[in-house]
């Protein structure tokens, strides 16, 4: 048998977690408003699909920017054989305005610093693999996005040192928890090379203020480490209190060593392009962004994708249009949500930001255990089929806490999942023995499923599938025959 | 940390020698341990800011965001990784400083007749005019397509499998079936698609080895698979030397005796990396040795990665056997074999980054996949793509047409340099011809090589690609492009070469 790495063999890829098994149950049966009404709900999957049709609009007026079109063609040969992993002028511009739009015009992004790389994913492996070695660990406040651990450190060999923030004070996060995880990590003999945040935040879907920001960056020139700033939610804010970019405070402050500050972005989330694969690094260190822009030859965005954004992007009338319908729409839908889910006594943490809520089932856990929040999340995908994404796949320290996406639906599916929600609570509330006896019968004990067509199985793997709507042609056999 | 040790104690004897000297000694040495440990851990001398030092000033501008700090202060240089230090010094390899050198000063027939002439970049020109005439006759109203429904925006702003489209790699599996011959086929369920070949590369390595590994690569060697297997991984490429005598084949000798070596050192050979044509030579491997090196890697245990990309540029009367031809047999361990290929060169589309992983190896798939989320095609090129690939008639077309294109240049440049007494490499595939001119250079050595290859660009105002660049252990080769010329500029070019060649006989 002819040997492989431990890259390949180990499962530091993280898909063995619980939050991957939600999806596999959707992918098993996928809701369908009229041909699957009993298909589990998709609610796992952070997509922001509220404003599809403003960019199918844009791109059906503007065939110039598109290369297979008449009025493009004419830029296709140099748009074909460009391969600069400096990346198009106009691409670089156009990001670093937008960047700077969304941040309300009060910080100007420079070009030269933009850095691409595949997706917000290769942008976050990108930026570890620039400032630590194997081994090296970065802070990273609890709950963090799932895919962290393997986007961070999978082939970067670095480790995560979580710095647990919990409910008791609106999942802060405070000087003190870093410095006890800094502090700790030290007399472990673990290298803290940095401290990474995802403003606003994922799950919680809340932004950081001011003063926080200020002590963050404080804190990580104190020690002389790197912050990374995750900002990719930054423009679906949908009320107040304001986004406040790191950016911004770094021109606020008066002490600040710029080579420690840097930030992740995407257009997966505020402009609803997943599918563009549009990674950026904007850091403020001169080594990284040389180190960075070399390393991205391994995710270079195609010059197609560019070509069309770096039009899209610069026409200001689209871009202002665009980011406020999305937050209106967002706001709505956010609002919509959250009060299906207050009439089932359901109470969500206070957000403003985000493609999701973070939803507080504490009082439904039979007790305050990691187990009983696995008990009810089996619950919830199997019997209510909505799938939400369990807390302790984030990390979180404190059970009982369940991300739900809002933003990937159509009202009416929306509705749908109220209503089931509601359902389910209300069951719950009312202690029916004879359902609950009914129930717990057909609670499997672990949910793992397994099939013969294994390539199937690992197709499943893949967290970003299919959305309820997509019209892409599914990749397995099995949902093929249901959609 | 200076060890205090206070004396007095011992030496006026006060207090005997416990109470007097060896207990104050203990005190003053934890008082330092703990002014140690409490200390700011990376502070350092007051320095200057780490930025002014940085060997990349003269790439980025003061940004208008940064004018208004201050960075002085007693915090020392911030660390960033060893490896990015070393990747982000200016790249300082002939092949860098000559495509900077013609971005600077191109040649333009009239309006740069001195400039220099590019003849250092890989990449097919030739026909773009049939891509356009596809374009023309194919043309969609805008990238998402005329109507709603399969093609309308949320099939290609969407999460997509992070491994590439099914129907592209449909499309694509009878693209390379097309390419590669008509014995071989292949199949669409065996393959991860990825933003270039250069992430395939990486990928590939890191599934294949650990940090510390090595690779065996014959040269000379495409050089970006220096960055491509290392910079990243921590894997190690080892040259195995070819020469002219053997028309830069690699032999099993030479293999097994670079594999060996490795033992000796401790360091663990993973598998042979390969490039079928090969890159600078323009060379395929004969079918022989293919059958060689399969059963070497079958008694070593070791992988093999062959890069296929330039197999749909052959133009020459030679066969180019695909690796996928020879796994028919059952004696082969096929979960050893992977295959790289994509389309910047055969289909001259370099910028829409399209490359392809090819395994037989289904663990590798399933990581390949996986790691495939770091590096996926941009949606809407998958479909563009997907169009286009399925459009086999176009695609036999431009393949035959450009083989033939390639073919003339290829003949006439060869002819060319004939006439000024230099002579090509056997080659029957590629972009380029591999030239000798060790008779022109002052000194057989890289130095020698260099100082010609600086003459060229100087003096012949051509910029040409040194061996050296590609670890060639012979000195005087040069790696010629000539598919982003056209006839036209060829006697101008070798005008050029033959202005150097005057200069350094006068010189000798």
């Amino acid at each position: 048998m002819v040997v492989l790495s431990k890259i390949a063999t180990n499962d530091r890829h993280g898909e063995n977690s619980p939050y991957f098994d939600g999806w596999k149950a959707y992918d098993m049966n996928p809701y369908h408003p009229t041909k699957n009404r009993d298909g589990v709900i998709q609610m796992g999957l952070a997509e922001n699909q509220l404003c599809f049709d403003l960019s199918e609009d844009w791109i059906r007026k503007n065939p110039k920017a598109s290369i297979c079109t008449a009025e493009g063609v004419d830029e296709f040969k140099n748009i074909a054989i460009f391969q600069d992993y400096h990346g198009l002028p106009e691409f670089r511009q156009a990001v670093a305005s937008f960047m700077g739009r969304v941040r309300g015009g009060r910080v100007k992004f420079d070009p030269e610093r933009i850095v691409m790389s595949g997706g917000a994913t290769g942008a976050n492996e990108l930026i570890m693999f620039c400032l630590a070695d194997p081994g090296d660990a970065f802070l990273v406040p609890s709950p963090y996005y799932p895919a962290f651990d393997r986007d961070l450190g999978w082939r970067t060999g670095v480790q995560i040192v979580p710095v647990h923030c919990d409910s008791s004070n609106g999942f802060l996060i405070t000087k003190a928890a870093l410095e006890a995880a800094y502090e700790k990590a030290q007399e472990d003999n673990i290298n803290i090379k940095g401290l990474l945040i995802a403003n606003p935040s994922n799950p919680l879907g809340t932004v950081l203020d001011r003063d926080t920001l200020k002590s963050l960056v404080s804190f990580v020139n104190e020690k002389n480490i790197h912050l990374v700033c995750d900002e990719i939610y930054a423009a679906t804010l949908f009320s107040t209190p304001n986004f406040v970019s790191i950016s911004e405070i770094m021109q606020e402050m008066e002490y600040c060593n710029p080579d420690l500050i840097h930030i992740v972005y995407s257009l997966s989330k505020d402009m609803g392009l997943p599918g563009f694969r549009v990674g950026i690094v904007y850091s403020y260190n001169d080594t990284v962004v040389s180190c960075g822009r070399k390393m991205s030859s391994f995710g270079l965005v195609s010059s197609q994708t560019q070509h069309l954004l770096a039009a899209m992007l610069s026409d200001e009338e689209f871009v202002g249009n665009y980011l406020e319908q999305s937050s209106k729409r967002l706001e709505k839908r956010h609002n919509a949500f959250t009060k299906g889910l207050a009439k089932a006594g359901i109470t969500c943490l206070k957000s403003n930001a985000g493609l999701f809520v973070w939803m507080d089932l504490r009082r439904l856990l039979k007790e305050q255990t990691l187990e009983a929040e696995m008990a009810l999340w089996r619950v919830i995908i199997n019997e209510v089929k909505v799938n939400v994404s369990p807390g302790s796949s984030f990390h979180c320290s404190e059970p009982g806490w369940f991300r739900v996406c809002f933003a990937n639906m159509d009202d009416e599916t929306v509705e749908v999942a109220l209503q089931r929600i509601n359902a389910f609570v209300r069951q719950e509330k009312d202690g029916n023995n004879k359902a609950q006896g009914k129930r717990t019968k057909c609670l499997p004990k672990k949910l793992q499923l397994s099939f013969s067509f294994r390539r199937y199985d690992e197709g499943l793997m893949s967290p970003h599938i299919m959305s309820p709507h997509s019209p892409h042609v599914p990749l397995s056999p099995l949902v093929r025959a249901r959609t | 940390m200076r060890l205090i040790v206070p004396l007095q104690g011992v030496v006026q004897g006060r207090g005997g020698l416990i109470l007097g000297s060896l207990i104050p000694c203990a005190l003053f040495y934890f008082f330092q341990l703990y002014v140690k440990r409490h200390r700011s851990p990376k502070s350092g001398s007051n320095h200057i800011s780490p930025s002014q030092s940085s060997p990349n000033l003269a790439e980025l501008q003061r940004s208008s965001s940064r004018s208004n700090l201050s960075s002085r202060g007693s915090i020392g240089r911030v660390q960033v990784s060893s490896r990015a230090s070393s990747i982000a010094k200016p790249n300082d390899s002939p092949y860098y400083i000559g495509l900077d050198k013609v971005s600077e000063d191109a040649y333009d027939r009239f309006d740069n007749p001195d400039g220099v002439i590019q003849l250092g970049l890989s990449e097919n020109r030739l026909c773009f005019d049939l891509i356009e005439k596809w374009f023309s006759e194919n043309l969609k109203d805008s990238v998402i397509g005329s109507d709603g429904g399969d093609l309308s925006i949320s099939g290609i702003a969407a999460y997509q499998p992070l491994d590439g489209l099914m129907e592209l790699k449909v499309a694509m599996a009878g693209f390379m079936s097309q390419v590669m011959g008509p014995a071989v086929s292949f199949d669409p369920l065996q393959m991860v698609l990825t933003c270039g070949a250069t992430p395939a590369i990486e990928i590939l390595c890191f599934c294949l080895a650990d940090p510390g590994n090595a690779f065996l690569v014959p040269t000379p060697y495409y050089s970006g698979f220096d960055r491509d297997v290392r910079w990243r991984t921590g894997v190690e490429l080892i040259p195995v030397h070819c020469r002219n005598t053997d028309n830069f084949i690699i032999s099993i000798t030479s293999l097994d005796q670079a594999f060996n070596q490795a033992r000796k050192r401790g360091v663990k050979v993973r598998g042979i990396l390969l490039s079928n044509p090969g890159n600078p030579v323009g060379n395929l491997l004969p079918r022989e040795t293919l059958d060689d090196i399969l059963y070497f890697s079958q008694e070593k245990n070791i992988h093999i990665i062959l890069d296929e990309i330039y197999a749909g540029s052959v133009y020459g009367t030679e066969e180019h056997v695909s690796m996928a031809e020879l796994l028919d047999s059952d004696d082969i361990d096929k979960t050893r074999i992977h295959m790289v290929y994509g389309l910047s060169k055969d289909l001259a589309l370099p910028g829409f980054r399209v490359g392809v992983i090819y395994s037989f190896n289904d663990t590798v798939l399933v990581a390949a996949k996986r790691l495939a989320r770091f590096s996926s095609i941009s949606a809407p090129t998958q479909r563009l793509l997907t169009s286009m690939l399925s459009d086999t008639r176009f695609t036999l077309t431009y393949i035959n047409t450009s083989k033939k294109r390639i073919r003339k240049m290829h003949d006439l440049f060869v002819a060319g340099l004939k006439q000024l007494g230099i002579e090509c490499a056997t080659s029957s595939a590629g972009f380029y011809c591999w030239a000798n001119m060790s008779k022109l250079i002052p000194s057989y050595s890289e130095k020698g090589e260099l100082e010609l290859w600086e003459m060229l660009l100087n003096i012949g105002k051509i910029n040409v690609t040194p061996g050296s660049a590609f670890h060639c252990i012979e000195p005087g080769w040069f790696r010629c492009c000539f598919t982003t010329l056209s006839e036209e500029d060829i006697p101008i070019v070798i005008e050029g070469i033959r202005k150097v060649a005057e200069t350094c006989k006068s010189s000798s």
